[in-house]
C-alpha cells in the first residue's frame, strides 16, 4: 500500500532547544589530534559513551579554523546527541567549543589536559560523562510530526546503476518529503559537473541561482588549479569506473537523480552550515563521502539517505546512514551493507513511487529508533574537512 | 520479459547493463525508462553488469548522450552494441 505522508509521525528525542533527534548519543568530542587518547580512554571507561576521534585541529587558521569550529559545535549542537563531553589539549579552545554546543541547551563538560596529564583528565571527564549516560538513559521518545525530520543525501560508490535505480528512488522520496515541512539537504560541488545547469534551473529564485553557480564556479577553480589530468580515478572513482561510469558528466546526471523531479532548491549553505528553515537546500561540499555525510550531521540533519551502487559502506558515529542500492550484484554479494533493495526496478518488478515508499518506510524505521546496518557493523567515519594547510 | 539493458530517453546515445554474464552476440532487450518501451539489440562485445552498450552508432568527436545530456566526447569509432567506457569517452571537462 502507497504510504501517505499527510499524519505521518516518529517517534524521536526532543531536545532543549525544540529540535528532535532519532538517537540519544552522549559523545566524548576531542577538539584536536592530542585529545583522542584520553576521549577513547573515557569512552572505554563508562559504556554507553560514544568517542569521536579525528586527525585535526593543531595550527588550523582562519577559514579552515572557522570551519573546524563549526563541524565540531555543529556535530555536538546534533539533536542525535543528548550530552557532550569535550576535551582539549588545552581548556580554551575545548571551552569555546563547549560553548557553542551548550547554546542549544543541552547538557555540555569540557575539559583541559594541560596541567592535570591524561589520567587525571581522564578520571574527571568519565565522572561527567557517567552523569551524562544515566541522565540520557532516562530519556523517552515522544511522538513528533514529520516535519520535524531533518534528512540528507549524498551517494557513494556510485555506478550506472545508481542513476537508473539508488538515486532517482531518494529522489521520489524527496518529492514526497518536500513541502510538507522536512528539511532537506543535497551537495557535493564538484559532483554535479555537467549538470550544474539543470540545478540551477530548480533554484527557487535567480538570486539563488547565481549563489549556486558562485559556489560551483569556485569549486572549478580548485579542481582545475591542482589538477594533473582529467581527475578519472579521482572523480569519478575508481569504483565508479569499476561500475562502468565513463565521464563525472555521466556520474553528475546520475548523482542528481537524488533531487527528484519537482523539489525546488531553496537556497544555498556553506560548509557544516544550519539551514535556517525547511526546504530543499544545497551545500557547498566535497564529494566524498565521509566528509560531506559529517558535513550534514554538522548542520543539523538527523537521517541520511545514502543510495550506491558498487556497495560504499560508510557510516556515521551520530547520523544513521541508510543504503539504498539497485544493483542486483552488490545486493547479492554486500547484502549485509543494504538497508533497502530497490533492484526490482531493473527488472520492472516495482516502479519508482514504490521504490521511494520503500526508502520513505526505512527512514521512518530508522527515525523511530531500528538500527541501520551501518551502526550495527560499527561504521563511525568522522572526517573533518580541511580547506588548506595548516599554519 | 527479462530486461537486460535500461536506457533513460529514446534520444540517449547508451544503455546501462542490467544483468550479469552478457557476451558478444547475446540478443539483449531494452528497456527505455522515459517513453517506457522496450528495443533489441545484439551485444557487440561481452559487457560487465552495470557498464554500458551504444544504442546507435558512434564516431569520434560526437557527443554521447545519456538523460538526454551532453556526458562527453567519442575518442574512438563505436559499433551499435558495443561497450562503452573509458577506452572510447572521454570528459569535456577538466
Amino acid at each position: 500500500m502507497p504510504i501517505s505522508l499527510s499524519n505521518t509521525t516518529f517517534w524521536g528525542y526532543r531536545r532543549e532547544n525544540g529540535r528532535a533527534g532519532v538517537r540519544n548519543h552522549v559523545i566524548i568530542l576531542p577538539v584536536d589530534d592530542l585529545s583522542n587518547a584520553a576521549c577513547e580512554s573515557v569512552a572505554n571507561n563508562i559504556k554507553g559513551a560514544l568517542p569521536l576521534p579525528h586527525p585535526y585541529g593543531r595550527l588550523q587558521f582562519g577559514a579552515d579554523l572557522d570551519l573546524h569550529f563549526r563541524t565540531l559545535i555543529g556535530t555536538g549542537s546534533n539533536p542525535n546527541v543528548a550530552a557532550v563531553v569535550v576535551i582539549g589539549i588545552e581548556d580554551g579552545w575545548a571551552k569555546r567549543v563547549a560553548d557553542g554546543i551548550a547554546a542549544t541547551g543541552k547538557p555540555v563538560a569540557s575539559f583541559g589536559i594541560e596541567l592535570h596529564g591524561d589520567i587525571e583528565t581522564v578520571a574527571r571527564a568519565s565522572r561527567a560523562a557517567k552523569e551524562f549516560v544515566q541522565a540520557a538513559s532516562a530519556l523517552h521518545r515522544v511522538e513528533c510530526p514529520l516535519a520535524d525530520l531533518w534528512v540528507s543525501t549524498k551517494c557513494g560508490e556510485s555506478d550506472t546503476t545508481s542513476g537508473c535505480a539508488g538515486n532517482p528512488s531518494v529522489g521520489n522520496a524527496f518529492d514526497k518529503l518536500y513541502g510538507r515541512g522536512v528539511t532537506l539537504v543535497f551537495g557535493e560541488t564538484t559532483e554535479i559537473t555537467g549538470g550544474e545547469q539543470l540545478v540551477a534551473k530548480r533554484c527557487r529564485t535567480p538570486e539563488i541561482a547565481a549563489r549556486f553557480m558562485a559556489l560551483f564556479d569556485r569549486y572549478q577553480e580548485v579542481v582545475n588549479r591542482h589538477k594533473t589530468s582529467d581527475l578519472s580515478e579521482s572523480q569519478p572513482t575508481k569504483g565508479n569506473i569499476a561500475g562502468g561510469l565513463t565521464t563525472i558528466e555521466e556520474k553528475a546526471l546520475g548523482n542528481l537523480q537524488k533531487i527528484g523531479k519537482k523539489c525546488l532548491v531553496d537556497g544555498v549553505l556553506d560548509k557544516a552550515e544550519t539551514p535556517p528553515g525547511p526546504g530543499l537546500w544545497f551545500m557547498d561540499s566535497s564529494s566524498a563521502a565521509a566528509e560531506m555525510v559529517t558535513l550534514c550531521a554538522a548542520a543539523g540533519f538527523t537521517v541520511h539517505l545514502f543510495p550506491t551502487g558498487q556497495c560504499n559502506v560508510i557510516g556515521h558515529p551520530i547520523l544513521p546512514v541508510v543504503k539504498i542500492c539497485g544493483n542486483p550484484r552488490s545486493v547479492r554479494t554486500m547484502k549485509e551493507h543494504i538497508d533497502v533493495d530497490v533492484s526490482g526496478l531493473l527488472r520492472r518488478e516495482i516502479n519508482m513511487d514504490h521504490a521511494g515508499d520503500l526508502v520513505l518506510e526505512c527512514m521512518l524505521a530508522t527515525a523511530n529508533g531500528r538500527l541501520t546496518n551501518a551502526e550495527v557493523l560499527g561504521h563511525r567515519e568522522f572526517v573533518l574537512t580541511r580547506l588548506y594547510e595548516s599554519a | 520479459m527479462v530486461i537486460h539493458f535500461v536506457v533513460h530517453d529514446e534520444n540517449d546515445s547508451v544503455g546501462v547493463v542490467v544483468v550479469e554474464g552478457v557476451k558478444a552476440g547475446d540478443q539483449l532487450n531494452g528497456w527505455i525508462m522515459d517513453q517506457d518501451r522496450v528495443i533489441t539489440h545484439q551485444a557487440a562485445s561481452d559487457i560487465p553488469i552495470g557498464h554500458k552498450l551504444a544504442i546507435r552508432p558512434l564516431a569520434p568527436n560526437d557527443t554521447a548522450i545519456k538523460y538526454g545530456v551532453d556526458i562527453g566526447r567519442v575518442v574512438a569509432p563505436i559499433r551499435q552494441g558495443e561497450h562503452v567506457h573509458v577506452h572510447n569517452l572521454k570528459t569535456k571537462r577538466w
